[in-house]
């Protein structure tokens, strides 16, 4: 069963990777291509700067695939394979929650899950650290960067599982409303402390010692000696765009998961009952009725 | 409201044995997990093949646009 379960998910995963591409290909990349746009002209306006302060410029690595293949191919396998990894942990905590997680239909646990996956592995953590396009952060802090956006990903899917856990355990005294309700607080209350605690990325020190204190590492516009502006900030609605096309993908992805995969969860776990029930209506019509 | 009021029959009594399934849980969970690490992680702020650049370059807009940070 487990086997089948699995498959099914990569397969949905699949599915969802393959939307999720298609809607990224048209949406995502217009701002992909005008955040590198705002960073090539952005460079060449702090050449200018260098130049003028009489330093040398430090020429560009060269580039390993063209701007073609990452706008066609690469985000293509990226998506799809990302797809078809969260598709496999998807049927894991699928096969793990079958009917131990209360009264649900095959169909509704999957849209759960779904929900569940799509909260815990990315909104959540988008919360705190929101998806950037390319120009928007600083290669020397990646590294703190990586870990602050895994640790909240950790926290929230660890959090979201010990919530699961807590509303069963206060199912029977509260009853199933309450209790959803209560370990749903108990959740938010717990990330809450974590997003407090953890720093923002503008806030780390390597940020600090060069910046100054900000909240985001969003470049600002940038001044020539004088304090004159030579060229603008960020564009705030190339960032929102992005922002906002990155959560839609990551909604499709999980939304899709979740309806590819839940009627074949349900046709699975109960293929006897579906072929008796699908030639005659169950509730008989009643006599007399014109 | 039919999947409101479900029958008992119609939800999901089936539990899975987790002490027999849990090899192939675990593997596929680890497989997963380790196709996220390339896609989202390695050549950033980790890398397991040093200095090499090239599974960071070819992911690199679907990295950026599925949230992870990015150089």
């Amino acid at each position: 069963m487990e086997k089948k379960l699995i498959l099914r998910g990569v397969i949905a995963g699949a599915v969802a990777g393959l939307l999720a591409f298609v809607f990224a290909r048209i949406f995502a990349e217009p701002q992909i291509a005008s955040a590198i746009n705002y960073e090539s002209g952005r460079d060449a306006a702090q050449e200018t700067l260098d130049k003028a302060a009489g330093l040398t410029p430090q020429a560009a690595g060269p580039d390993i695939f063209s701007r073609t293949i990452q706008a066609n191919v690469g985000i293509g396998v990226g998506m799809v394979f990302f797809g078809i990894a969260m598709g496999a942990l998807f049927a894991v905590a699928y096969a793990v929650c079958l009917g131990r997680v209360g009264n649900l239909r095959a169909r509704n646990l999957a849209l759960v899950v779904a929900l569940g996956g799509f909260l815990g592995i990315y909104f959540v953590p988008f919360v705190k650290y929101p998806a950037n396009p390319p120009s928007i952060g600083h290669p020397e802090t990646i590294k703190d960067r990586g870990n602050l956006y895994l640790a909240m990903v950790v926290c929230s899917v660890v959090f979201l599982v010990a919530a699961t856990w807590l509303g069963k355990r206060l199912q029977p005294r509260f009853g199933n409303w309450n209790a959803t309700l209560l370990a749903g607080a108990g959740y938010i209350i717990a990330i809450g402390i974590v997003m407090a605690l953890l720093p923002a990325l503008g806030e780390l020190s390597a940020n600090v010692q060069e910046f100054g204190h900000h909240a985001t590492e969003t470049p600002l516009p940038l001044t020539n000696p004088k304090g004159a502006i030579v060229y603008p900030g960020f564009p705030a609605d190339v960032l929102f765009s992005f922002r906002f096309y990155s959560v839609a993908t990551q909604v499709l992805l999980w939304a899709t998961l979740g309806l590819v995969f839940g009627p074949m969860a349900e046709r699975l776990l109960s293929p006897a009952k579906q072929a008796s029930a699908d030639p005659a209506p169950v509730q008989p019509e009643p006599v007399g009725a014109a | 409201m039919s999947s409101l009021s479900a029958p008992a029959a119609a939800t999901t009594p089936v539990v899975l044995p987790v002490s027999k399934a849990v090899l192939w849980l675990v593997g596929t969970a680890l497989i997963a997990l380790a196709v996220y690490y390339f896609i989202g992680v390695d050549q950033g702020a980790y890398s397991v093949f040093g200095k090499d650049m090239h599974i960071h370059e070819f992911v690199h807009d679907s990295r950026h646009f599925l949230g992870f940070p990015c150089h």
